[in-house]
């Protein structure tokens, strides 16, 4: 085999499936728990994985990052994922005045690559309205879709991979 | 449409059809990149989980290898202290997994997992057997060639990949649809090569892959995309 011929910066490896039984190698006991328990401001987020026929998914894997945390938790049989992490500060304005958010990462067979999006923060209106991925999401209850629910003490954000109700996704 | 990645949309590969975003993806604003991230795997990685072969009371069955390569990023720079994350099939081409229905042995001697840390010039290595072929229900008659699963984190959120590396000169990788949505210039990436400096005399054979993550930024420079 020939190696390729590239100047300057070497080519990207691609992305290829996590398939469906990541679960022998990427299973954290403690990767839903951003935080520890009792840690002031924690908060459980989470919700179902769904796909374009509204069915849950249950080989996915989701994870969530932040300045100084990350998250990972697989799906249920139901499709269900959460982590337990604290809201994070609000951001610089050298970061663009941006509204306080976690990135998210799915994985899970069938996606050939992970998808990304973002949860914002109910209780945020204000930084949400001025905030600028928010702003650029045209369809209101598309935007709608990016920021987490209250449900009881938790907040609920359910990911749609397809179809009407579908999560709006971010090229990175 | 990336030189790089598949596309989500694959129709080749049956699971792709329910589970791929049919709206465009939302750009990022150029000025939102995300430079940082939480530095992962210290305190995760045990000394002999880069060793997929000493994790039992006895050795796994199948042909002992080790396959090494280095992290670099999109400059060609080294990514040192990142955590990689390994799981594969045994010699008999089966995951010790419970959804995996393949009627070939499971070996209580492998587990099929591993993890390190890269070095200073950011490079990782395991020891390992060749994980077998197997069948999987995506057509009539559909085996996967030989693959380790990796996953990588780089040092911010842009850089994140999980994807598989191959054996040099698998005759399944023309009927492999997850290896063929790749874009045909990029497919040799994923598939390692057979390195006699890496092979230990008299012990087992080896294999080199390196992995090149994206830069840092989060909207490609336009010679990145342009490359290869």
């Amino acid at each position: 085999m020939t190696l390729p011929v590239h100047r300057g910066t070497p080519p990207q490896t691609p992305s290829q499936t996590i398939g469906p039984f990541f679960a022998v190698g990427l299973i954290w006991p403690d990767g839903p728990e951003v935080v520890a328990d009792g840690t002031p401001g924690a908060v459980w987020i989470g919700g179902q994985v769904l796909d374009g026929a509204g069915d849950p998914v249950p080989d996915a894997l989701v994870e969530t990052w932040q300045a100084d945390g990350f998250g990972r938790c697989p799906t249920d049989a139901e499709g269900r994922w959460a982590i337990r992490t604290v809201k994070p500060g609000p951001l610089p304005a050298a970061g663009g005045g941006q509204a306080p958010h976690l990135d998210v990462s799915v994985f899970a067979r069938g996606l050939l690559n992970r998808v990304v999006t973002r949860i914002y923060f109910p209780d945020e209106a204000e930084a949400n309205a001025a905030d600028p991925l928010l702003a650029s999401v045209q369809d209101p209850a598309a935007r709608a879709r990016l920021v987490a629910v209250a449900d009881g003490d938790r907040l609920r954000f359910d990911i749609h991979l397809q179809g009407e109700r579908e999560t709006p996704f971010l090229a990175v | 449409m990336s030189d790089t990645h598949p596309p989500l949309d694959y129709p080749d590969y049956r699971s792709t059809r329910l589970r791929h975003p049919l709206a465009p993806l939302v750009p990022l604003p150029e000025r939102l990149t995300e430079l940082t991230g939480p530095v992962l795997g210290e305190g995760r990685v045990g000394e002999r989980d880069h060793d997929l072969t000493v994790q039992h009371a006895g050795e796994p069955l199948g042909e002992r290898i080790v396959v090494t390569g280095r992290v670099l990023d999109g400059d060609g720079r080294p990514v040192p202290g990142s955590l990689v994350e390994v799981w594969q099939a045994n010699a008999g081409g089966r995951y010790r997994h419970d959804g995996d229905r393949h009627p070939a042995p499971l070996d209580p001697n492998f587990s099929g997992a591993g993890r390190c840390l890269t070095d200073a010039e950011g490079r990782y290595r395991f020891v390992t057997v060749k994980p077998g072929a197997y069948p999987w229900k995506n057509h009539h008659n559909a085996w996967r060639p030989a693959h380790i699963h990796f996953s990588l984190f780089g040092r911010a959120f842009t850089q994140r990949l999980i994807t598989q590396m191959y054996f040099p000169g698998d005759p399944l990788f023309a009927f492999d649809p997850i290896l063929s949505s790749v874009p045909e210039a990029a497919r040799e990436r994923l598939v390692s090569r057979l390195d006699l400096d890496t092979t230990v005399p008299e012990w087992a054979l080896g294999y080199r892959w390196d992995i090149v993550l994206r830069g840092r930024q989060a909207t490609p420079l336009e010679d990145e995309e342009d490359d290869a």
